[in-house]
């Protein structure tokens, strides 16, 4: 994001700029203060001792203390169980649009064939309906074939309705990628896959961490298909465990197992967005303006 | 351009196939399903329209449909002050500037169930930090209830909302913005204009597109809201904060009535698509024809 000046810039240094100068910072440091507030204040009392109680102004715990996140290794089937459902379901999810949507893309963009069209519309159709809308009858048709109640079952309904968005992503980038490169490759031999691995991959590679960076969150994030097709408590995804913990359906709401959960549940959301952010808000504006 | 029928076709075939099976034929059996009633175990029986007019007599649904329709109405504006706020400010090149757009981006990357969860032990009379703080403002002495009248619930659960996504919605409103040539300003300060003349006749109607998508997402995403009013309000208190997909959800897998469910989600469905079509016709710029 580079940013461009709205004011010119003043020619010498005058008394009433210092001021708005100092009203800005004031103004923008209160609000990230906001902004940051619930996710330091869960970090911060995931790792205190009496979590549950009203903290005295005492403030800072003497000792920290992992007995939150301990204490999750108790709640249903075990906190290693619930993050390696919800790694599986998010890294395949990733893994398989950025795989499944590259080959379309690659199809759409190098190949001229009968259906074309038609095939293009129905691969991205799924972005014109809401997929709340169709999780009813998602649910009777993965029980027909057996993958009701089943990680990989979740894996693909994340795979096919994240990968529209991820074929258009693609489609982009290769239609980008001269098509002399292809062709200088296929003087020289290379059959079709060649062409895809050896020379447009590597040229399109921000393009496919884009993909996979934004399926990855979004997967690890989603709730309400999990919900839905995850029916044994030991395939529920970090999410479905979280509001679980929430609802107190374990007897008493745990509140320090809760802010563990949480913490775990969106570190690595927050990690990757610090690291990658440039890659997460190119691929959440392709999304946004797919329309 | 190369033309290998079969070769392509190859490529694009694991595509389909995925849509074929988790996406088009699902969306196929929602208007048969919707014609039948059809028990989450046991046969289906046809029934024709019955779902659809039983719809008429469903209070909570319609009450479901007035509870959304009045949080998109409301949650929209707030959502777009919040955002051209953050958008404005991000907006310079003074320093800092990036670290402030960094954190106010980073809610968006966290799943609207976690967050709900977050707020939830927030929110919570007894446990919650809000409670902790009203009550060291002196503001309030004792545990505080948030969720106990409709409008309070959907103001908390509408605040975490707005703390999610204000952030997102802040970088849609920065595109358009930084999309303004920097000569128009210029040019508008050269003509004597405020920076408040210049906001309102250079800075708005330059920015119709982005707030044309923002407004769509906004609307859209309002509609088909559920984890905030199933996770923190749980649909209380008196199902006064039932949202649409909360109650097709409850329908289908509370009550198991398939049939139904599907129905109302055509219905869903149905509002989705017309309110996209009637933002697109209404706020088409005559620029884009």
């Amino acid at each position: 994001m580079s940013a461009a000046i709205v004011q010119v810039p003043p020619a010498r240094w005058r008394p009433g700029q210092a001021l708005i100068v100092w009203i800005y910072y004031a103004v923008c440091g209160a609000i990230t203060l906001a902004f940051l507030f619930p996710i330091a204040w869960v970090l911060f009392s995931s790792v205190h001792a009496n979590a549950g109680s009203v903290p005295s102004p005492g403030w800072l715990p003497a000792t920290l203390t992992w007995e939150n996140y301990a204490a999750l290794a108790n709640v249903g089937s075990g906190l290693w169980r619930y993050l390696g459902n919800s790694v599986a379901v998010a890294v395949g999810s990733a893994l398989g649009v950025a795989i499944i949507g590259s080959l379309a893309a690659y199809g759409f963009s190098r190949f001229r064939f009968v259906g074309r069209r038609l095939a293009f519309i129905l691969v991205l159709a799924a972005i014109m309906v809401p997929f709340q809308t169709v999780l009813t009858p998602l649910f009777i048709v993965l029980r027909l074939i057996g993958l009701q109640n089943s990680l990989v079952g979740l894996g693909l309904v994340y795979t096919t309705f994240h990968l529209p968005l991820g074929v258009m992503i693609m489609l982009a980038a290769f239609d980008a990628v001269p098509r002399s490169l292809d062709e200088a490759a296929m003087i020289d031999g290379a059959g079709p896959a060649a062409i895809l691995l050896r020379v447009l991959l590597p040229l399109v590679a921000p393009s496919l961490v884009t993909v996979m960076l934004i399926n990855f969150i979004a997967s690890w994030n989603e709730f309400l298909a999990a919900l839905i097709l995850m029916t044994d408590q030991s395939n529920y995804t970090m999410p479905v465990m979280l509001v679980t913990i929430s609802f107190g359906y374990l007897g008493a709401v745990d509140w320090g197992a809760l802010q563990a959960g949480t913490v775990i549940t969106m570190l690595p959301c927050l990690a990757l967005t610090v690291a990658f952010q440039r890659y997460y808000v190119q691929g959440l504006l392709a999304g946004a303006t797919k329309g | 351009m190369r033309h290998h029928g079969l070769t392509g076709w190859l490529f694009v075939a694991p595509a389909l196939c995925l849509t074929s099976v988790f996406f088009l034929w699902p969306l196929a059996m929602v208007g048969w399903i919707s014609a039948h009633n059809w028990p989450l175990i046991g046969r289906p029986r046809w029934i024709g329209w019955r779902n659809y007019l039983s719809i008429l007599d469903d209070e909570i649904f319609l009450g479901a449909v007035r509870f959304t329709v009045t949080y998109a109405v409301l949650i929209t504006p707030i959502l777009f002050i919040v955002a051209f706020v953050l958008a404005l400010l991000a907006n310079t090149k003074r320093r800092g500037v990036g670290l402030f757009r960094t954190i106010w981006f980073l809610p968006t990357s966290i799943g609207i169930s976690t967050a709900s969860v977050l707020w939830v032990w927030m929110l919570n009379g007894d446990v919650g930090v809000f409670t902790t703080i009203l009550n060291a403002l002196g503001l309030a002495l004792g545990p505080v209830q948030y969720l106990d009248s409709t409008g309070a619930a959907t103001v908390a659960a509408s605040t975490m909302v707005v703390w999610k996504t204000a952030g997102f919605t802040m970088v849609l409103l920065l595109v358009g913005l930084q999309g303004i040539p920097i000569e128009l300003h210029e040019a508008a300060r050269i003509d004597g204009a405020s920076y408040w003349q210049d906001f309102r006749h250079v800075t708005l109607p330059l920015m119709r597109r982005s707030l044309r998508l923002a407004l769509v997402l906004s609307v859209t995403g309002s509609l088909l809201v559920f984890e905030p009013f199933y996770i923190i309000t749980r649909g209380g208190p008196q199902n006064g904060t039932i949202s649409i997909v909360y109650w097709i959800y409850n329908s289908a897998f509370g009550s198991f009535r398939v049939g139904y469910a599907a129905a109302l989600a055509i219905v869903l469905l149905a509002m989705v698509l017309a309110i996209n079509l009637a933002q697109l016709v209404l706020l088409r710029d005559p620029d884009d024809a």
